[in-house]
């Protein structure tokens, strides 16, 4: 084909269906109402959260899970835009595991040794293993389907950050039913669980992120 | 870093053209494309690939363009946005015909400020084998606005589909031509 036939074709194609940006928020926006509903709906809310909220371990493991999904959707949303910044934002995805590590480091030293395990394990490890990539599902399938728009320079790291986003989303609606508060339990099942969900999305970033 | 008056008539053409005016869009392409032209000669030349070959990197360049123009922010500066796409392609591109190649970012950002390239080498995949590629009534809506030069209405009366119905198979239409590329 002409390279001159072909600029005719685009130009006839000149106005832009969505524009990404506006993409990328109504897929997030839907996304997060969805899990959310679905959090409601299924499990509900933890039922004594007014009277826990106080404490520091529950603030925490909210502002924290909260926190990375905000920075992590940040990042999500820059890396399929060519020549936005994407290293900083990457390397803010630092503050929050700083902080669940220096929250484990201070819950060792508070607690007794016979409690650690106690902790660790929970009440609900296997069901947090389980809900959390399900309420990732639909943040995780909403950003794929705007991402498919962007044009990220590594589609692999594409689809992990669409993962961790989405796996950070759905870990920061679950903190509002899960019973368990040690950063113990945090550090473990949230982790396993997010990380799970962000080698999907590299797996899957590989073959349907690339343009 | 400083805006060339090129980037930002570049730049002004593309703003409209997202708002769906073709004229500015039409300008904007035939602006850029000697410049990929010229990008592309020069990596060709490197390997002593043909010129058509460069002209297949063009093409491709350009749909790239084109497909994600929309994750350009406009009220953010052309030129990061430009050449990082375009370097993006030209690496992906060429690599894919067994070029490995590194393009500095200088290379690409003196796009913006260089002379032009503007004669067309043929390229190597033709109208014909392209055309067959696509399905219905893509081809048909291809061949009728590029090869025979009609207008999305004329398209939309020849063919009896409605224009809606046109644009869309049009816009389909291109990311096949992408696709297709991809799978060379």
């Amino acid at each position: 084909m002409k390279t001159d036939d072909l600029i005719t074709l685009m130009t006839h194609d000149a106005p832009v269906g969505m524009r990404y940006g506006r993409a990328l928020t109504l897929a997030l926006g839907a996304g997060i109402v969805v899990s959310t509903v679905l959090l409601v709906v299924t499990v509900g809310l933890r039922h004594n959260m007014v009277s826990v909220f106080e404490t520091t371990r529950v603030l925490f493991k909210i502002v924290v899970t909260l926190m990375l999904a905000v920075l992590a959707a940040r990042l999500a949303m820059r890396i399929g835009r060519p020549g936005a910044v994407t290293r900083f934002p990457a390397l803010l995805l630092g503050v929050p595991l700083v902080m669940v590590a220096t929250a484990v480091v201070t819950e060792l030293s508070v607690l007794p040794d016979n409690a650690w395990r106690a902790n660790l394990v929970g009440q609900n490890a296997l069901f947090c293993l389980f809900f959390v990539p399900v309420l990732s599902l639909a943040p995780f399938a909403g950003l794929f389907w705007a991402l498919k728009k962007g044009a990220p320079r590594n589609p692999a790291a594409a689809g992990a950050a669409a993962g961790l986003a989405a796996g950070a989303i759905a870990a920061a609606i679950y903190a509002w039913h899960c019973p368990d508060d040690s950063p113990l339990f945090l550090a473990t099942w949230y982790t396993i669980a997010i990380a799970g969900v962000t080698s999907v999305g590299a797996l899957l970033g590989r073959r349907w992120l690339r343009w | 870093m400083k805006q060339s008056t090129r980037e930002e008539e570049w730049a002004a053409w593309l703003r409209l053209a997202i708002k769906g005016d073709a004229q500015a869009y039409n300008r904007f392409l035939v602006a850029v494309t000697p410049q990929l032209r010229r990008m592309a000669r020069r990596r060709c030349d490197q390997f002593g690939a043909p010129a058509s070959e460069a002209e297949d990197v063009v093409q491709e360049v350009l749909l790239a363009i084109h497909l994600k123009r929309g994750t350009w922010d406009p009220s953010r500066p052309l030129g990061p946005w430009l050449t990082t796409i375009v370097r993006n392609k030209l690496v992906d591109s060429l690599r894919r015909r067994g070029r490995h190649v590194n393009v500095p970012i200088e290379d690409v950002a003196d796009f913006l400020e260089a002379g032009d390239e503007t004669h067309e080498a043929a390229d190597r995949l033709d109208t014909e084998t392209m055309l067959a590629r696509l399905r219905d009534p893509q081809r048909d809506i291809v061949r009728s606005i590029s090869i025979e030069g009609h207008g999305i209405r004329e398209t939309a009366a020849r063919l009896k589909m409605t224009e809606v119905a046109v644009r869309v198979a049009l816009h389909r239409a291109l990311k096949s031509l992408a696709a297709l590329y991809r799978s060379e």
